[in-house]
């Protein structure tokens, strides 16, 4: 029997949407939502921006959907490959690679690619292999192989120098060593060690960065830009300049925002990158308490559904590369978020599908069309 | 398919389950921050963000008027094209700017260096003008090449103008840019006044201030002539950029000061002066009103309002001539025998004289070791009291003196105003000294110096030894004899001027105080010194006047004026005499009195008589001196 058009059409949209999780699809649509409103303020009146990002935009939604239609097997049997891959580009990029603002992170190979980003897929990817692999037969010396490769490309990340993204790849492979397992009384010492040094840090902030105190092994400006951090306003038109606009433009959006296309701070240019790494400064302003509880809720929501979908997985490589993708998710919203209100460091991370960027959005597309995947895959395994 | 074991599962979920609370610790912990930035601090943040945006951009208040007591302005305002420069938004080095500047705009050395002035007394802040009076030429020339000077631009500024130039300087003053010492000083009296005062808080707006007198009636009526400066809020960007205007607070223009003072009669007595350096002041004695306040020579205040350059500055401040002195204020100098009448009257009221007493002058007076001399050798012979004003007999008040003693003339001096500061409307009065016992022991530091010797007081009779006045004071002291008695505060400011509605409110004082003289004894004096001008010293020049003149000339020797700083040449003429003369006229009824000296002229009759002839000559009767070139009003 002839199927009526209409419902070839249907037919299709049900099928290219098949198996992709609806959940966290529409976590995601929301994201992308208050991404493209806040875009639209912080950039008014460039249109050439606004095409550029809805096309970011749709090319991430591609990636993911791309993604998602692949097996979880081969991105297994791909691991090593896409690691190596990586870590020979990053040695390129070492070798010959290009200097823009005083750091060789950048390889023109026709198109000029920056390496540390595949790693940030290939990190996960590769140490989810290599548990899956030892499954069973698990050593402890298992850990330290890991920590090896971690240790590589980490290494020649932070080298470019690239620390923000150093931190999210280690982030990124630590997450994957320890929900294979790593012995908790390997990891409460370094806990404990983080949490004793932050709260000496709150305590003594004040009185260590005093003018006469000398740190011992560490440079002036070593200790300058640690003391920053701690109190922006010692340097208010320096270092610490992006840091207290972006927080007076938090502050002053109050419980409800000044509405959207209201703010002051980012419409007369006083918040740094706007529409990238500072984007939620620019949103925090213009919807107040309430828009950032809407979005941290979709956040949340992003990270409970991805690990819920990573608690089901098929195996253990779906479930450690599930899991870890996740939490990079978190990662980059907890640093981007905590940086911009002023309460950690600023280094570049973006706030994910929010800031404008097509390599993020890139990436953090191939990373959700991962949990879709897996998410997929799944239900075809129990069949 | 690949089946694991069961602990594994568990182990990841439990881990899982960790990953979930830790995500969920951490988002507590922005929510908390999140928190305590929006709604804990959300006043302190919406205040900074205000603050962020907002920039009040001054509008300054145009500066009252200077108008002279016939409605002929000698302080005005213009406005007029001008290259502006923001030093900090300029990039790069501002030597290179002027340098690129003046390939299309003629800035001269004594542009370039006023302006660096300026950036270096306001430590680099703020915008000033770098030329000013542009042409269209320039100004087309100038905005074609705009984009290549960022920080620069053109702006219509208002300017103070003295439009006589030299003119009345020294009463006038001039007013110059706000220093670093003038806004603290500012600031200081506004936290004074903060308090009460609704209106301080936009008086207090110190960008708005550009501009403040520095001496002169610019200084001492500065807050009268100054205004409220106004402001736009402006909404600018992060870069300073204007975005719009929010709301705007007009300025108040200051008011006009309506001067006692007679500006033809000024000019008249400046020109009658010539190259003579000196000092002269009339006052209507009923008043109080300062008709004509001299000093010669004087200086162009024009020079000073944009700042002065160096070599001008130079100029003025080294010339032996002192013309930047302030002398009618400042000057001190001995009477000499324009203090004769006072002494006489003194004389008259302590009951040491009575007029037809007479003494018999020899020509010197004998006083310990010492012998006094008179200028007319063997003597006046027979001398009552108006002989010895008519004939400035010197004898007569050698032997007064005597009679009287320090104290006595101190006392009767005093409430006269000798050696008193009159309260003029100026800063900067000079006491002088009217000697006594009292002032010589405070004055000096060792008991010998400090004990009065008899013999001091001798030359005191006769206007010499430590009497040393002002000429305001002498026109002063004048003005009170010529009242009978009544003490006007004399002043430069009659009246303020509302702009707008053209209303007057008189400042005038009403009397300071009254001197208890008997009026017999001042129609001796008055007589005495009409006759001065009939028979006496000065008849020659009053000859053929239309109305009567009372007066006395006098003739001081050098010694104040900080003598010790003329040049070594030109010694021989500035220890040359003073010439004193002091007036009042007409008689009957006085509307003027003057007191005057030409500073190492010679003679009084000879030199400051004549002057004061043709100044009364002009106030009185309106006769213009044909020597003297027209007065010509300002364009």
């Amino acid at each position: 029997m002839e199927k009526s058009p209409l419902k070839k059409i249907k037919g299709f949209f049900f099928g290219i949407f098949a198996g992709l999780d609806r959940t966290l699809g529409l976590i995601l649509l929301g994201l992308a939502a208050v991404g493209f409103l806040t875009f639209l303020s912080a950039s008014q009146n460039t249109p050439v921006q606004i095409a550029d990002e809805l096309r970011n935009l749709a090319l991430s939604f591609v990636v993911m959907w791309i993604v998602s239609r692949i097996p979880p097997k081969w991105l297994e049997m791909g691991a090593v490959w896409i690691y190596g891959i990586g870590v020979a580009l990053l040695i390129a990029v070492a070798a010959f690679g290009l200097i823009k603002k005083g750091a060789r992170r950048w390889l023109n190979i026709g198109v000029v690619i920056q390496p540390s980003e595949v790693m940030k897929i290939a990190m996960p990817l590769m140490l989810a292999w290599y548990f899956q692999k030892r499954e069973g037969i698990q050593k402890s010396w298992d850990y330290g192989v890991a920590a090896i490769i971690l240790a590589i490309p980490v290494f020649l990340i932070a080298r470019q120098p690239d620390l923000g993204t150093a931190l999210l790849v280690s982030a990124a492979g630590l997450y994957v060593i320890i929900l294979a397992g790593l012995p908790w009384k390997w990891i409460l010492p370094f806990v404990g060690l983080g949490a004793v040094g932050i709260i000496l840090i709150i305590i003594f902030g004040g009185t260590i960065c005093a003018h006469d105190v000398v740190w011992p092994f560490v440079h002036d400006y070593q200790k300058h830009r640690v003391c920053t951090l701690l109190d922006p306003t010692s340097d208010p038109l320096g270092k610490g300049f992006h840091t207290i606009q972006s927080m007076i433009a938090i502050g002053s959006g109050g419980f409800f925002g000044k509405g959207w296309f209201q703010g002051t701070q980012a419409h007369l240019e006083f918040i740094p990158e706007k529409h990238t790494d500072f984007v939620f400064a620019v949103f925090s302003e213009e919807f107040g308490l309430l828009g950032n509880l809407i979005l941290l809720a979709l956040f949340f929501a992003l990270i409970k559904r991805g690990l819920a979908i990573s608690a089901s997985a098929p195996n253990l490589f779906t479930r450690l590369l599930g899991a870890s993708v996740t939490l990079i998710f978190f990662t980059y919203a907890f640093v981007n978020i905590g940086m911009v209100s002023g309460v950690l460091p600023v280094v570049g991370v973006p706030l994910p599908f929010i800031s404008y960027g097509g390599t993020a959005l890139v990436t953090l597309g191939f990373g959700a069309g991962i949990l879709m995947s897996i998410h997929r895959h799944r239900r075809l395994v129990q069949s | 398919m690949v089946s694991f074991k069961k602990p594994d599962l568990d182990s990841f979920q439990e881990r899982i389950h960790i990953a979930t609370l830790f995500v969920t610790f951490c988002f507590l912990l922005l929510i908390t921050r999140l928190v305590w930035l929006q709604l804990v601090s959300h006043s302190k943040y919406s205040l900074l963000a205000e603050s962020n945006r907002i920039a009040l951009v001054p509008a300054p208040a145009n500066r009252g008027l200077l108008i002279d007591r016939n409605g002929i302005v000698i302080g005005r305002n213009y406005s007029a094209l001008t290259l502006d420069v923001n030093a900090e938004e300029v990039k790069g080095n501002i030597d290179q700017l002027i340098n690129d500047l003046s390939e299309i705009i003629d800035i001269s050395p004594r542009d370039r260096r006023n302006f660096k002035r300026s950036l270096e007394d306001s430590r680099n802040m703020g915008t000033f003008p770098l030329r000013s009076m542009l042409n269209e030429t320039e100004t087309a020339r100038f905005m074609a090449n705009r984009f290549r000077f960022p920080g620069v631009e053109i702006r219509a500024r208002s300017f103070r103008e003295y439009p006589y130039n030299e003119l009345a300087s020294h009463l006038i003053g001039y007013i110059g840019r706000v220093s670093q010492r003038d806004k603290e000083r500012m600031l200081s009296e506004i936290e004074g006044a903060k308090s009460d005062d609704p209106d301080a808080l936009q008086a207090s707006f110190l960008p708005g201030i550009q501009y403040v007198g520095k001496i002169g009636l610019e200084q001492s009526y500065e807050n009268v002539l100054r205004g409220v400066p106004g402001y736009d809020q402006v909404e600018i960007t992060a870069g300073g950029k204007p975005v719009r205007t929010l709301s705007s607070s007009p300025s108040t223009p200051g008011k006009n000061i309506v001067l006692s003072v007679d500006i033809k009669l000024q000019y008249l007595v400046e020109q009658l002066y010539g190259n003579f350096r000196g000092a002269f002041v009339a006052i209507e004695p009923e008043t109080g009103d300062v008709l004509a306040f001299v000093s010669k020579p004087n200086f162009n205040p024009n020079d000073f309002v944009e700042g002065i350059d160096s070599v001008t500055w130079k100029e003025l401040n080294d010339s032996p001539q002192k013309p930047l002195y302030n002398r009618p204020l400042k000057g001190i100098y001995p009477p000499g025998s324009t203090y004769k009448p006072f002494m006489a009257l003194a004389a008259l009221e302590n009951k040491k004289r009575t007029p037809s007493q007479t003494i018999s002058d020899p020509g010197y007076f004998d006083f310990g070791n010492h012998t006094f001399r008179d200028d007319k050798k063997g003597g006046h012979g027979i001398v009552d009291m108006q002989k010895s004003i008519i004939e400035s007999c010197d004898t007569y008040y050698y032997m007064l003196a005597r009679d009287m003693g320090v104290n006595m003339m101190h006392d009767f001096m005093k409430p006269l105003g000798f050696g008193q500061i009159t309260g003029i409307d100026l800063q900067g009065e000079a006491k002088g000294v009217l000697p006594s016992t009292e002032w010589k022991k405070n004055t000096f530091k060792k008991p010998e110096q400090q004990k009065w010797y008899e013999g001091e007081t001798i030359s005191l009779g006769i206007g010499q030894g430590y009497n040393a006045f002002t000429i305001l004071q002498l026109a002063h002291a004048m003005a009170n004899v010529a009242n009978n008695g009544v003490v006007m505060k004399p002043h430069l400011v009659k009246a303020i001027e509302d702009p707008f509605t053209r209303n007057r409110v008189l400042t005038t004082p009403k009397e300071s105080y009254r001197i208890d003289l008997n009026a017999d004894n001042i129609e001796v004096i008055k007589k005495a010194m009409i006759e001065v001008n009939n028979s006496g010293t000065s008849a020659a020049a009053f000859k053929g006047t239309g109305y009567q003149v009372g007066g006395k000339t006098g003739t001081a020797q050098v010694f104040s004026l900080n003598s010790k700083d003329y040049k070594h040449g030109a010694t021989a003429e500035f220890l040359r005499d003073h010439a004193l003369y002091i007036a009042f006229a007409p008689a009957e009824k006085p509307t003027i009195v003057i007191a005057m000296v030409v500073e190492n002229a010679g003679f009084g009759a000879q030199y400051a008589a004549p002057i004061a002839r043709k100044a009364l000559d002009f106030y009185i009767e309106g006769k213009w001196p044909k020597e003297i070139p027209e007065w010509k009003r300002a364009p």
